[in-house]
């Protein structure tokens, strides 16, 4: 069975391609292009790691990541958190509030994919 | 009595009792004479009635004349024996008075002469001998003074009410900058320090101070950085100085000009902020669209279109912020950076101080790592601590706070803790982006400005068992500079270099009015003018100022502005003031030096000679200029007449010579503000010898004078 995983970014140019990079690698890809979107979309779909981009609509990132980890049903889902701020701060804060990984833009795909297979396959 | 009174008295008992003598002599002449004769002799007086009256009044001539030659020899000489001896007394020394009365008198005269050669004399050694006991001392001062003037920081001396004590002239240039002079004015003794540096500061630093000397670290120090209003920034260095009690007495301020080095620094990290947050995410859609063309050459058309699309319009996306980062902050120095390195346990006890002041929250101290140092806003980031202590407080009942601290090295993490209250992140975020406000104390910075400002971040964290707190997390300073440990000096060596006693009383909350004339700060202030009548149009050519402080004249602290009148000058007006048109081009106008000059005389009592007519001219321009000469103003020819109330001319030149007084500078606006400055501070012990010892008794006595009738 394909695992899932929620892309929750509002950047279309990103998006596109994070969404046809996670099919071809054969996962079954969700998009939410805010935050409140996205908690719905985990809710519904319960999927097996979500890419949170830190700055989106109406809940940015780090709330979404905070009220996913106040959920022990949630506990299961991996977060990898995307974001164009990469200072030492920021990163902390994220890995504070539960994000299973912190990755700074501009990243590699390849890397991308491995570190999601990673953290799926440790699950 | 009034001489008058007493002349004309005179006159009359003289006159009384010569025709009372003749009249006594008809009456004895004529009791033992036949009734014919005496009615013969009647008869004889009625016929010569004409010549009778001419002989009464040739006798009431008489008797003037007499008066008249008495009074001036006897009365007049006298009064103005003493009147000179007051002056030589109070004023003059070296003054040796005449007369021109009888001999008598210039007896008496003499006689005084004797005793103030004496006087002078014993006068004259004493002041010898305070002289060379007073020789070791300057020579300290001297010595200080050429050591203060060989620092190249800038360094100012206040008293605990701010007040400058001492100042070098680097302090005065740091401070000056644009406004010549008037600004650099600003900087002078007696001057509250808190017109130069932003009040809460030194209040702040001050605290920290406390702090410091309570936790007995030596020296005490503490440094901020602070912006002056011609938008240098200044990296101060702040120690106290306490008096010979061991109580805390000031603050020594040593300045240093940063505005290039902090400038840079923050248009440097601007710059990467904005590259930072702004390109990664253009340069991340370029990447991911151009490795998925990479990896997959089988794509569809359209897909691999829509990718090519994405790389064309992501990479002009990204050129434009480059472009507008560098154009942006290229030139952007922005003041408001006041990041300095300190000790956390430092931040952390001010912070506790503040919190228990004003919040009345208990707060401890837990486990806090004494090595940590943090580059910080030390004011702004106590004050979002405060405002985060009260809103747990007002919203969630918090009591009681504890303060915590620990490091990796690169970052510190700050924690701000209580116990009970379940405060979420969302209120968190909500607190993070209002102004702070704690009870009246508004600031325009938010939590999250602060934040930026230090490149630093905050979330709830819960740590169990009802126990949470917020978590700081704000850059660690890059180097841990040494506590400086300075071989101690005994303190109660350092203040004898200074001359501070005078400043101690300046503390008395007095009414203004009933404070002493010799404790006043003073302004002597002059004007030169087109003409005589401002109502007429004429107008302020040239004002000149100098301070007077503790019965000093301060002769380097002075105010010297030449005004465009804005209209021609008269030739007559020239001839007195000398200046001639082409000296005012380019000049400000009046509108622009009043500020000034009203900020160089704020509390204090002006002084000027004839002073009704300046202030009429001040006056009318008030309105335009925007601001109000509401001080006391006293005047050296009411003053003059008031102490010599004998003498008809009181002019500057005429009062200057009676009270030997050098004449120097004439008719210009500070040469004669000097001269009135020099003058008021010798009328002073003659107005006390009257009875005139406070501001209000000074006033009251120049109302009184004749010139004080005269309308100008």
């Amino acid at each position: 069975m394909a695992r899932k995983v929620l892309i929750a970014d509002d950047e279309q140019n990103i998006v596109i391609s994070l969404e046809f990079l996670l099919k071809r690698e054969g996962f079954e890809v969700l998009v939410a292009a805010d935050g409140e979107a996205a908690l719905q979309m985990i809710a519904e779909h319960h999927p097996d790691l979500v890419l949170l981009d830190v700055m989106m609509p109406k809940r940015n990132g780090y709330e979404v990541c905070q009220r996913m980890r106040e959920r022990p049903d949630w506990r299961g889902i991996k977060i990898i958190m995307l974001s164009a701020k990469g200072r030492d701060v920021e990163v902390s804060k994220g890995v504070s509030l539960g994000a299973d990984l912190y990755v700074t833009k501009p990243f590699s795909n390849a890397e991308l994919v491995a570190q999601i297979n990673a953290l799926l396959a440790a699950a | 009595m009034k001489a008058r009174v007493k002349f004309a008295l005179w006159v009359a008992v003289l006159y009384v009792a010569a025709l009372g003598a003749a009249a006594a002599l008809g009456v004895v002449l004529g009791a033992g004479q036949p009734a014919e004769d005496r009615e013969a002799l009647l008869r004889m007086l009625a016929e010569r009635a004409p010549a009778l009256v001419f002989v009464a009044a040739f006798l009431l001539f008489v008797c003037i004349g007499a008066v008249k030659w008495l009074f001036a020899r006897y009365v007049t000489a006298v009064r103005a024996l003493a009147e000179q001896t007051r002056v030589v007394v109070e004023a003059n020394q070296a003054l040796r008075v005449s007369t021109e009365g009888a001999r008598e008198v210039a007896e008496a005269a003499a006689a005084i002469n004797r005793l103030a050669e004496a006087h002078h004399a014993l006068r004259r050694d004493f002041e010898q001998r305070t002289r060379e006991s007073g020789a070791q001392l300057g020579e300290e001062r001297n010595r200080l003074a050429a050591l203060m003037s060989e620092l190249s920081e800038g360094v100012l001396v206040c008293n605990a009410e701010g007040r400058i004590l001492l100042y070098n002239e680097q302090a005065r240039a740091l401070f000056g900058a644009g406004r010549g002079t008037a600004a650099a004015a600003l900087v002078g003794l007696g001057r509250s320090v808190f017109t130069l540096v932003d009040r809460d500061q030194i209040a702040h630093a001050m605290e920290k101070l406390q702090t410091l000397v309570d936790a007995g670290e030596l020296p005490p120090i503490t440094r901020f950085v602070a912006a002056t209003a011609a938008g240098r920034l200044l990296r101060v260095r702040a120690a106290p100085f306490v008096d010979s009690g061991g109580a805390a007495a000031g603050v020594v301020l040593a300045l240093e000009d940063v505005t290039g080095l902090l400038g840079q620094e923050a248009t440097r990290r601007k710059l990467l902020q904005a590259l930072a947050a702004d390109a990664r995410a253009p340069v991340a859609n370029i990447r991911a669209a151009a490795e998925n063309l990479a990896s997959f050459p089988d794509m569809a058309t359209e897909r691999r279109a829509r990718f090519v699309d994405i790389v064309a319009s992501e990479s002009q996306v990204l050129t434009r912020t480059l472009n507008e980062a560098l154009r942006d902050y290229a030139d952007a120095l922005k003041a408001n950076l006041r990041l300095e390195d300190m000790r956390v346990l430092d931040l952390l006890g001010v912070a506790r101080q503040r919190i228990e002041a004003t919040l009345g929250v208990a707060t401890r101290l837990v486990d806090v790592d004494e090595a940590l140092w943090v580059r910080v806003d030390s004011f702004a980031f106590v004050q979002a601590l405060a405002f985060l202590g009260a809103r747990l407080r007002d919203d969630f009942g918090v009591r009681a706070l504890s303060l915590s601290a620990r490091s990796d090295g690169k970052l510190i993490e700050l924690d701000l803790g209580w116990t009970g209250a379940n405060v979420v992140n969302d209120a968190l975020s909500a607190w993070e982006s209002v102004p702070m406000q704690i009870g009246p104390e508004a600031s325009p910075l938010s939590v999250r400005d602060v934040l930026d400002r230090h490149g630093g971040e905050v979330w709830v964290k819960a740590a169990g068992a009802g126990e949470a707190s917020f978590r700081f997390l704000i850059p660690a300073a890059e180097v841990a500079p040494a506590p400086l440990r300075a071989p101690a000096a005994p303190t109660e060596s350092r203040p004898e270099y200074y001359d501070f006693d005078l400043f101690r009383s300046s503390g008395t909350a007095t009414a203004q009015q009933e404070r002493k004339l010799v404790e006043i700060t003073y302004t002597a202030f002059d004007t030169e003018t087109t003409g005589l009548e401002p109502s007429a149009g004429d107008e302020i050519i040239s004002i000149g100022a100098v301070r007077i402080v503790n019965g000093r004249m301060l002769k380097n602290e002075v105010f010297e502005q030449l005004v465009d009148p804005r209209r021609p000058l008269n030739r007559e007006s020239t001839r007195i003031h000398g200046i001639e048109a082409r000296a005012l081009e380019g000049q400000p106008a009046i509108e622009q030096v009043l500020p000034l000059f009203h900020r160089f005389c704020e509390d204090t009592v002006l002084v000027g000679h004839n002073a009704a007519f300046d202030m009429r001219f001040l006056e009318l321009k008030e309105a335009s200029a925007g601001i109000r000469f509401a001080q006391p103003v006293l005047d050296t020819l009411l003053l003059s007449a008031a102490v010599h109330p004998a003498h008809q001319d009181h002019r500057l030149e005429s009062i200057a010579e009676r009270l030997g007084v050098r004449l120097i500078g004439r008719h210009t606006a500070l040469g004669d503000a000097l001269l009135t400055g020099e003058i008021f501070l010798k009328l002073i012990p003659l107005l006390a010898e009257r009875g005139v010892i406070t501001l209000r008794q000074a006033l009251q006595a120049s109302r009184e004078t004749y010139y004080a009738r005269l309308q100008y």
